[in-house]
């Protein structure tokens, strides 16, 4: 048994491929982001080391800002609506819904299968004003709304949150059949003694369920955080980071710095902040766990 | 009595009539899509956006297929998503077994070491990614995406594997290698058949992520022929115009298709295999 597991040769065999491909395709260009992101330019063209100096740039480029800023206020709201909204829509399913259970539920999860580039242009379209009204814009001017008609994806003031919007209506399905499952997991009898115990719905809720949805919550946050944190394809998709760079994110200002203006150590510091905020952010909402083994 | 069991009637229509919303606003913009697919140019113009079409009118279908390159999207995302997945199975099972269930001094360190993957944002490696590729002339093949493809999708999916291989019983391989079973003939005889439902996980997972790829094909690739249909459809509008709506819609539809029919036939599987990543953590 032991000869047969500690076969040195099929060890490495097993695990050779892969780890080259991993360690060369993802650990060596972090790395290596990491080192790019104290030089300046970009390589065989001005390229010197800078120290600190593009770190130090951040700070002062209004552009960066305005990129964190927005990057912040998405992950913001994408994560309250798609963890707020997934939760409600499991708690009407467990307790309120008697039938059609898993036809409902098919139906609910349908958008998460959506390629991201298909949902950007299919909200395009709902959210058009030009040269024709869009789903949205036709459906208000002919229920008397007119004045509520806007280029929603066209300005400033509401891009960023029909981008929201539509990550959101992708996702909800997708946390609501996670929260299910961990509604499913809590014994009947929990809360059949709670009610005799005289528990409004809200007591239970708050008192019973919530902290036995703790874990669940906290790996819905992450998931949720860590997908909002990269935010570049429904962007792309939707709104291309316009208009002016009202949904630029830090990935596609990355993007635009290191490959259209071809200044890959500047660019390079921005993918290491991204990086950085990924792991803070993952740290501190797993902070909130509670450990119970421990 | 009977208030009550009128308020109860009350609440549970309220309840129904909720529930009916939320399934509309979840599938509607889905069903709008196809629909607006089939209308003719001037439908558009005439009828409000959320009017039915017509009548069924394929010519947005053709035009998306052949003048908007949709069929060589197509081959390029099948091919480059196959091929991947094909060895992100592979890789994720051996690799998955090594570090779990076979004897050696580093397999904690090298399970960790892979894991530390899974919180990798993908811009991070994007650039000094871009700089090999080029270096080795790379970009614009589809070899740099196949690679890349699995190169990413390997730390999710030995997480997965991991997880399924802990319930894999020792006394099972014990009485393979009594029976005189060698390491390679029991991963294929033994390991494998009992392991259908991680790859099966593995497998669905990682094809949705790997159809959706937007930020490597878009980096690597851009020469035409060799588009993924992410990318082919980001750039569909330039090629068509912004007023072909129904070419537009066609194209997204197409998209679209695989991922419906897979999630038709396989629903239970899909729903499953794509929360998996997330409550296996």
């Amino acid at each position: 048994m032991k000869k047969v597991l500690g076969n040195k040769k099929a060890i490495a065999l097993f695990v050779g491929p892969g780890l080259i491909l991993y360690v060369g395709l993802v650990f060596v260009p972090i790395i290596w982001s990491f080192v790019y992101s104290f030089y300046s330019g970009s390589p065989g063209l001005k390229w010197e080391f800078s120290g600190l100096t593009n770190y130090k740039k951040l700070f002062i480029d209004q552009r960066f800002m305005d990129a964190l800023v927005v990057n912040l206020k998405y992950i913001g709201m994408v994560m309250l609506g798609q963890v707020v909204l997934g939760l409600c829509m499991a708690l009407i399913f467990k307790f309120w819904l008697k039938r059609f259970k898993n036809v409902i539920r098919t139906l609910i999860f349908f958008p998460v299968v959506l390629p991201t580039v298909a949902v950007g242009q299919l909200f395009a379209k709902i959210y058009e004003i030009q040269p024709n009204y869009g789903l949205l814009n036709s459906l208000l001017s002919n229920i008397g709304l007119q004045e509520w008609v806007q280029p929603w994806i066209g300005q400033a003031s509401t891009a960023l949150k029909a981008l929201s919007v539509m990550d959101v209506w992708v996702a909800m399905g997708f946390y609501a059949v996670i929260f299910y499952g961990a509604l499913l997991d809590i014994p009947d009898d929990v809360m059949e003694a709670a009610r005799i115990d005289g528990c409004t719905s809200f007591q239970m809720f708050r008192h019973i369920l919530l902290p036995l949805l703790r874990p669940v919550t906290i790996t819905c946050l992450v998931f949720s955080f860590s997908g909002s944190v990269k935010m570049f394809e429904s962007a792309m998709a939707l709104t291309g980071g316009g208009p002016g760079n009202a949904t630029t994110s830090l990935s596609m200002y990355m993007y635009n710095t290191s490959f259209g203006f071809n200044k890959v150590g500047y660019g390079s510091t921005i993918a290491i902040v991204i990086f950085l905020i990924c792991i803070l952010g993952t740290t501190i909402i797993n902070k909130f766990d509670v450990k119970e083994e421990a | 009595m009977n208030q009550a069991k009128s308020k109860k009637v009350v609440k549970s229509t309220l309840v129904k009539i909720f529930i009916f919303i939320l399934v509309i606003i979840e599938t509607y913009p889905i069903f709008w899509m196809i629909t607006a697919a089939l209308k003719k140019p001037a439908e558009f113009v005439s009828k409000p956006a959320y009017a039915l079409p017509d009548g069924l009118y394929f010519q947005n279908f053709v035009d998306a297929w052949t003048r908007g390159n949709m069929g060589l999207f197509f081959k390029n995302s099948l091919i480059n998503t196959f091929v991947a997945l094909i060895f992100i199975v592979i890789f994720s099972m051996t690799i998955g077994f090594a570090v779990t269930k076979m004897d050696w001094k580093y397999k904690n360190f090298f399970k960790r070491f892979f894991l530390l993957g899974i919180m990798v944002p993908v811009a991070t490696a994007l650039i000094p990614l871009f700089q090999i590729y080029n270096k080795m002339g790379l970009v614009n093949t589809r070899l740099c995406l196949i690679l890349t493809y699995i190169a990413f999708g390997l730390s999710l999916s030995i997480f997965l594997v991991t997880g399924y291989m802990r319930s894999l019983s020792n006394e099972i391989m014990e009485a393979a290698v009594i029976d005189g079973c060698g390491i390679y003939s029991m991963m294929w005889h033994i390991v494998v058949p009992l392991m259908k439902n991680a790859a099966v996980t593995v497998l669905v997972l990682q094809f949705f992520y790997k159809w959706n790829d937007l930020i490597f094909s878009m980096t690597f690739i851009n020469d035409t022929k060799l588009k993924t249909i992410q990318t082919g459809l980001l750039y569909f509008q330039n090629e068509f115009g912004a007023k072909n709506w129904g070419a537009i819609f066609a194209s997204v539809s197409m998209s679209v298709l695989p991922m419906l029919v897979l999630y038709m036939i396989l629903n239970k599987t899909v729903i499953e295999g794509m929360t998996a990543g997330a409550v296996k953590g």
